[in-house]
């Protein structure tokens, strides 16, 4: 396998050049009470300058710590077992802390993951990025003044003169990583290794950004290693592709062959379950003899589809399960003394959703969109509008009427970490909305545990566990099987998928399209990706600044985008142009 | 921030009049007869109990009492004691020692704590952090007491090195015993505290980045870590600073210190209203404005705390 690698990538060395980094037979391991675990399995890769190459996988695969490795940042006990990482010919893997502190920033920069985290919040943006420069380049007084405000331009802060006395808290999360991408880059490395530096942002931030960071690298003449989960990311950002699997890796060569033409069998598993325009909305065909539901994605069979085209049309005809009608949701922010900014979170919003649809709102962060589905789950007040749930207004609801409404319309949030209680077992978990809403004995309660677990595939066992035990995807599926505890008519989904890796995120959308069949739920679908909207909806909301900018069925908003705002979306998709091999 | 300092400062009007107000009313309803406590087996007259009542105004309902001393109380009286010295010439007596005893005791406390904390914290696991850990556990575990009387014995009396009680106008370098004494229970907290904090900090993403910058160790340590730290031993010290102000009755009765604890106990047993609230009015004060005191250091040292309301 190693010998492969190597010869794929060696196909297209520039003219004339050396390798940058050439990374050989590398284990790293993490040390255990029961010995050394290894997370990185003999990874080979080489770069060489100018170059972009992604490494891609889902989380657990060792892609960030074969990264870490490299500027030996590995976290906890980590530490590397075998192999060399050959850096312009010198082995990293034997500097000593001063020698590799020398290297660190000067010749390998760094862009972390989550720009919400790493940035010291005590400091602010100014020293933290002066702080760097110091390090690097040995300047000192006026003149590092002058070159933070120059790093910060460039990567793309315009105002960073202002903004130097400013804290990480008082930027936002695109902003943060600019300072971040600006810090990586100051010292002008030879090699940039990038972290998942987008997955926290919004679609269009992160186009800008990788726009931005792509500009600057060529520019530069740094060559970026590029990690990320992202398979059209990585396609449309790198010029070759490192596909690692369990701390191997599985192929590699250029992202064009292999997205056209995946070889490994987990390749093509990937690359099928990455949701881009191509696909088309998941199609559950419920069985007639027995319980078995078959899943039929991208496509389906025609049948299928006739059977959910003949649903939406009798759900069309009949009335609205939820109507919203022309809410508003205002905040009151406190400024400095006793001034207040008013925020209008959610302007003049309507839309109707049908038993038994899925209709899906779509924004970016800011937009409003957590906001109406707060509204919606009555965790919020309104400022004025309607919501109206099977016919009646859900404003006035009190006492038994609010806890009947509850039952009948259940959360599912982003954070499956979160959201879950981490000293509550999972059978205790699900049990909990039983308990709270008196429903049943405890034999009964703990009969639904079982019989949720089942619908939602996990494991009787499953019940004795504790969250931290288990991965986030069982995790989703736990807070799924929880909402689905008292039987609800609406589930509202806020962000339900986004937090996972796509081959989980896939299993995650087929079990709520399944669940929807069977028990003819409704889902009101919150999410920033239109990727997975595709799969999933049947109509769509698109809101920005807290209004909805378009609303049309799922096909028509991606085939026929009236919108620029939508189009922008659209196009910022990651992957969007590619035709994926299937 | 200046608007939310008046307010906390407007606060203390509430808090003052309440503690004053509950403490007077205590030791109104305190048992026996303070006069009768102070003479002992030979009681006086009752023309001259009678007299001494009136002038102490013992004889007047309990509210009247209370009115009666808060108008003294702002005009600068704080009323005699029993034995005829005025409330306020004890006062500027003891506070002062006890002042100079708490500040070395918090002083030690700060720098050994949050030193062993930190390498406790950097060594996590390792031979240093174990000793750490046990060390302020026995801290915590043994009694003031006990360890006032063992290093009593062992400095002062065996080994020469200290006075075992201090002299009356208590100098810096007598103090430096019984602070020590006084520190031991907080010194241990505070390892505990900064120990968990930093090794909290150390796996933080935002100390991997500074790492990744180029920055050597020690200034990720210092810069990226202990500051981040601090904040929640900053709160413990305020408090602190409260705890250790208003006196510390076993240490300085070891050390036969004349300061605040020692001289409210006496007060109190004897029933004597005026100075027992009057040294606890005083408390009161210096308890808020360290509660103050660290909300203010709170802000400076985590900018995303800001006080606008």
């Amino acid at each position: 396998m190693t010998q492969l690698v190597t010869e794929t990538v060696n196909k297209t060395p520039p003219a004339g050049s050396e390798p940058l980094l050439e990374v050989r037979d590398l284990e790293v391991g993490f040390r255990t009470q029961r010995g050394i675990v290894p997370a990185v399995r003999g990874v080979s890769l080489t770069l060489y300058p100018g170059q972009t190459l992604a490494i891609v996988g889902e989380s657990g695969s060792g892609k960030t710590t074969t990264a870490q490795a490299i500027i030996k940042l590995l976290a906890g006990t980590g530490q590397v077992t075998g192999g060399q990482i050959l850096f312009e010919g010198r082995d990293l893997t034997i500097l000593n802390a001063t020698d590799m502190q020398a290297v660190r920033g000067r010749e390998i920069g760094y862009v972390p993951q989550d720009p919400m985290s790493n940035l010291n919040p005590v400091w602010n943006i100014g020293f933290q990025v002066s702080e760097a420069i110091k390090a690097n380049s040995g300047l000192r007084g006026k003149p590092v003044r002058a070159r933070t405000i120059e790093v910060l331009q460039e990567a793309g802060l315009a105002d960073a003169a202002d903004r130097l006395k400013q804290y990480p808290h008082q930027f936002s999360g695109g902003m943060r990583q600019r300072v971040l991408i600006g810090i990586g880059l100051s010292a002008r490395p030879k090699l940039l290794i990038a972290d998942e530096p987008t997955s926290a942002l919004d679609v269009t931030v992160q186009r800008q950004i990788l726009d931005h960071l792509a500009t600057l690298t060529r520019d530069y003449g740094t060559s970026v290693l590029f990690i990320t989960h992202d398979l059209g990311l990585a396609a449309e950002r790198a010029e070759q592709l490192v596909v690692m699997y369990k701390g191997k890796i599985v192929e590699s060569g250029p992202s064009q062959e292999i997205l056209a033409n995946p070889q490994h069998p987990y390749t093509q598993r990937l690359v099928a379950a990455a949701p881009s325009l191509a696909s088309r909305r998941i199609q559950a065909k419920k069985n007639e003899d027995g319980p078995a539901t078959e899943i039929f994605s991208a496509g389906g069979t025609d049948t299928a589809l006739i059977q959910r085209a003949t649903d939406r049309e009798l759900a069309a005809s009949g009335k609205d399960l939820i109507s919203v009608e022309g809410i508003t949701k205002m905040y009151r922010i406190r400024k400095s003394g006793l001034r207040f900014d008013e925020l209008l979170a959610v302007n003049d919003v309507s839309f109707g959703v049908k038993k038994g649809t899925t209709t899906a709102i779509v924004g970016e962060s800011g937009s409003g969109k957590s906001t109406v589905a707060k509204l919606i789950l009555q965790l919020e007040g309104l400022t004025s509008g309607r919501i109206e749930f099977e016919g009646r207004d859900v404003a006035g609801l009190k006492g038994r009427e609010l806890l009947n409404f509850r039952r009948r319309v259940q959360p599912v949030f982003q954070d499956p970490y979160g959201s879950l209680d981490p000293q509550y077992n999972v059978g205790n978990t699900i049990a909990e909305p039983l308990l709270a809403h008196k429903v049943g004995t405890k034999r009964e309660r703990q009969k639904r545990v079982l019989q949720l677990l089942d619908q939602v595939s996990l494991p009787a066992s499953t019940q004795f566990r504790y969250p931290s035990e288990l991965s986030g995807g069982q995790r989703q599926r736990i807070a799924i099987a929880r909402a689905l505890a008292l039987k609800p008519d609406v589930l509202v989904l806020d962000e339900a998928v986004s937090a996972l890796d796509v081959l989980v995120q896939g299993q995650i959308l087929n079990l709520l399209t399944e669940l929807q069949t069977d028990l003819g739920l409704t889902y009101l679908f919150i999410t920033h990706d239109l990727a997975v909207v595709r799969l999933v909806a049947d109509n769509v909301c698109v809101m920005q600044k807290g209004r909805i900018v378009e609303a049309s069925s799922t096909d028509d908003v991606f085939d026929n985008p009236r919108e620029v705002y939508t189009q922008e979306l659209l196009a910022a998709i990651p992957g969007a142009n590619f035709e994926f091999g299937r | 921030m200046l608007w939310y300092t008046g307010k906390r400062l407007l606060q203390m009007i509430p808090v003052f009049f309440g503690a004053t107000f509950l403490i007077y009313f205590m030791v109104f309803s305190l048992p026996g007869d303070p006069i009768a406590a102070l003479y002992g087996e030979r009681p006086p007259s009752d023309a001259v109990i009678a007299q001494i009542r009136a002038e102490y105004n013992l004889d007047k309902p309990f509210l009247v009492q209370y009115l009666l001393y808060i108008g003294n109380f702002f005009q600068g009286d704080l009323g005699t004691t029993y034995s005829g010295r005025s409330v306020s010439d004890v006062m500027a007596s003891a506070f002062p020692i006890t002042a100079r005893l708490a500040m070395l005791a918090l002083a030690f406390e700060a720098f050994f704590g949050i030193l062993v904390g930190l390498i406790a914290g950097l060594r996590k696991g390792k031979l240093f952090d174990a000793s750490a850990l046990v060390v302020s556990l026995l801290l915590i575990s043994v009694p003031t007491f006990v360890i006032g009387f063992v290093l009593q014995f062992v400095f002062g009396v065996q080994l020469g090195w200290a006075r075992t009680t201090v002299s009356g106008a208590a100098p810096i370098d007598e103090l430096i015993l019984p602070a020590l004494v006084l520190a031991s229970v907080s010194f241990a907290y505070i390892v505990r505290l900064t120990r968990a904090s930093v090794s909290d900090n150390l796996n933080a993403d935002f100390v991997r980045t500074a790492t990744a910058k180029g920055l050597s160790r020690p200034r990720v340590v210092t810069v990226h870590v202990l500051r981040n730290s601090l904040v929640p031993v900053i709160t413990f010290l305020g408090v602190d600073i409260g705890s250790l102000m208003v006196g510390a009755i076993v240490t300085e009765g070891i050390f036969n210190i004349n300061g605040v604890g020692g001289t409210v106990f006496k007060a109190i047993r004897l029933g004597e209203g005026p100075t027992v609230v009057s040294f606890i009015a005083v408390m009161v004060v210096i308890f808020v404005l360290a509660n103050l005191l660290v909300d203010l250091l709170y802000a400076a040292l985590d900018p995303r705390i800001r006080y606008a309301k």
